[in-house]
């Protein structure tokens, strides 16, 4: 369990179809699946690894524990340690792995990419700190688009179906994957979520992300974009403490903005802030409760939909 | 933060890499703009290598200074921080190190 922000492995993690009632527990997909695989080098050791991956063998003996095996070189034959250890010249032996370790998000995050660029679907990555009017934005946006464009949503939280229900009430089907203390949505759970609410050709699916400045920063999903909505209500410093989600966004939005003469918020001072740390960070100033500023948040929907057509037909 | 999910897929990686063989000591490439602290890394690090094949192993973090182009003027900038300015003024930076959040190798125990 993690201390600061209650991160676990253990968490089960749930995907429930609002429209079917249907809920499915899945593992966290972040570790990897158990796979026979060992890199081998040149100066030590046995190799086993399965045909899956592609990579180097080099010119020394190896094993393969599913079909057949060969030994070219008995000095390489890890069933001998002493001469192993004479040729390594020490008891251990440094193997390169090279390996990013969010590789496996980042696999799965272009798997779900090209999924979306087949179907000209626009994916959006919606991030913020808790509160900041994510689900209301959603709401709205659905309420006054659903019968220009088809759009689906994919919610994360911790806990409860709370804002599945709310976008479900607004006419927009919906999947709530709850995280349990997982404090971030991962690739592969925005993909078990497209395998139950199969979002249609040319649709938007819009993925709510846990409330968190932090740690969605780092975990790709396959989105075309990711949007950070920052409402009047909190500092409008947060593009310069969290510059990693900032710089990050293509597209901020300051919610929330019919509060503004009420707050010490300087929108101009924030904007400002978030160019610092993204200089193409493009802002929306908007109210979902007034309407003020929707029609700039919808056209620039309609401009990236527009725009993932086009990229599909070239 | 995430450390500790991230300590977790890189006690993972490495197990399965290392295939039962008893792990000495892995080495990690963190960059210094990555958001991930290598202290918080090395605290769960002990936690989580415990039972299992790197239980004990010791944990080698290179960190990698921000390194950018700037867009403008081509020069190379040093970055400490996410964002920041060219001598020239322009924040059009390209970034070409400090991001980096590889485990870059294992030291195995010959029996």
């Amino acid at each position: 369990m993690c201390v600061t922000c209650g991160c676990s492995d253990d968490a089960k993690v749930t995907v429930t179809n609002l429209q079917t009632g249907e809920a499915q527990a899945i593992e966290r997909p972040t570790q990897p699946q158990a796979q026979a695989l060992t890199h081998d080098h040149h100066h030590d050791h046995e190799h086993a690894h399965r045909h899956d991956r592609d990579h180097d063998h080099g010119h020394h003996d190896h094993e393969h524990p599913h079909d057949h095996s060969h030994d070219h070189h008995d000095h390489h034959e890890h069933s001998q340690p002493a001469v192993l250890a004479a040729v390594a010249g020490m008891h251990a032996v440094t193997v390169d792995l090279e390996r990013a370790i969010l590789d496996k998000n980042d696999r799965l995050a272009e798997r779900n990419r090209a999924w979306f660029e087949g179907r000209e679907i626009l994916a959006l990555n919606l991030v913020s700190s808790p509160g900041a009017g994510k689900t209301t934005l959603l709401e709205r946006t659905i309420r006054d688009l659903k019968n220009e464009i088809a759009i689906s949503v994919i919610e994360g939280d911790q806990q409860t179906l709370n804002d599945a229900e709310r976008i479900k009430a607004a006419g927009a089907p919906a999947i709530q994957v709850n995280t349990g203390t997982g404090c971030h949505l991962e690739a592969g759970m925005v993909r078990k979520g497209l395998e139950s609410l199969k979002p249609g050709f040319g649709s938007l699916l819009m993925i709510e992300n846990v409330g968190n400045l932090v740690c969605p920063a780092l975990f790709d999903l396959g989105e075309r974009a990711k949007v950070v909505v920052l409402s009047v209500t909190e500092g409008d410093d947060k593009p310069l403490k969290y510059p990693h989600m900032f710089r990050a966004a293509e597209l901020m939005i300051v919610s929330k903005i019919d509060l503004a003469p009420h707050v010490d918020f300087d929108l101009d001072r924030c904007e400002a802030m978030a160019r610092e740390v993204n200089p193409n960070i493009r802002s929306i100033r908007l109210s979902a409760r007034t309407g003020t500023g929707l029609t700039e948040w919808y056209d620039w929907l309609r401009a990236s939909r527009a725009q993932g057509a086009l990229t599909a037909a070239q | 933060m995430h450390e500790m999910g991230i300590t977790q897929s890189i006690v993972a990686i490495v197990a399965e890499q290392a295939a039962g063989r008893k792990v000495k000591r892995v080495t990690l490439e963190i960059g210094q703009l990555a958001a991930i602290m290598p202290d918080a890394i090395r605290f769960c690090f002990d936690v989580v290598a415990q039972g299992s094949a790197l239980d004990g192993a010791a944990l080698d973090i290179i960190e990698i200074p921000g390194r950018a182009r700037c867009q403008d003027c081509g020069a190379e900038v040093a970055l400490a921080e996410v964002y920041g300015h060219c001598g020239c003024g322009s924040r059009r930076l390209e970034r070409l190190a400090g991001q980096e959040l590889n485990i870059k190798s294992m030291e195995l125990e010959i029996a």
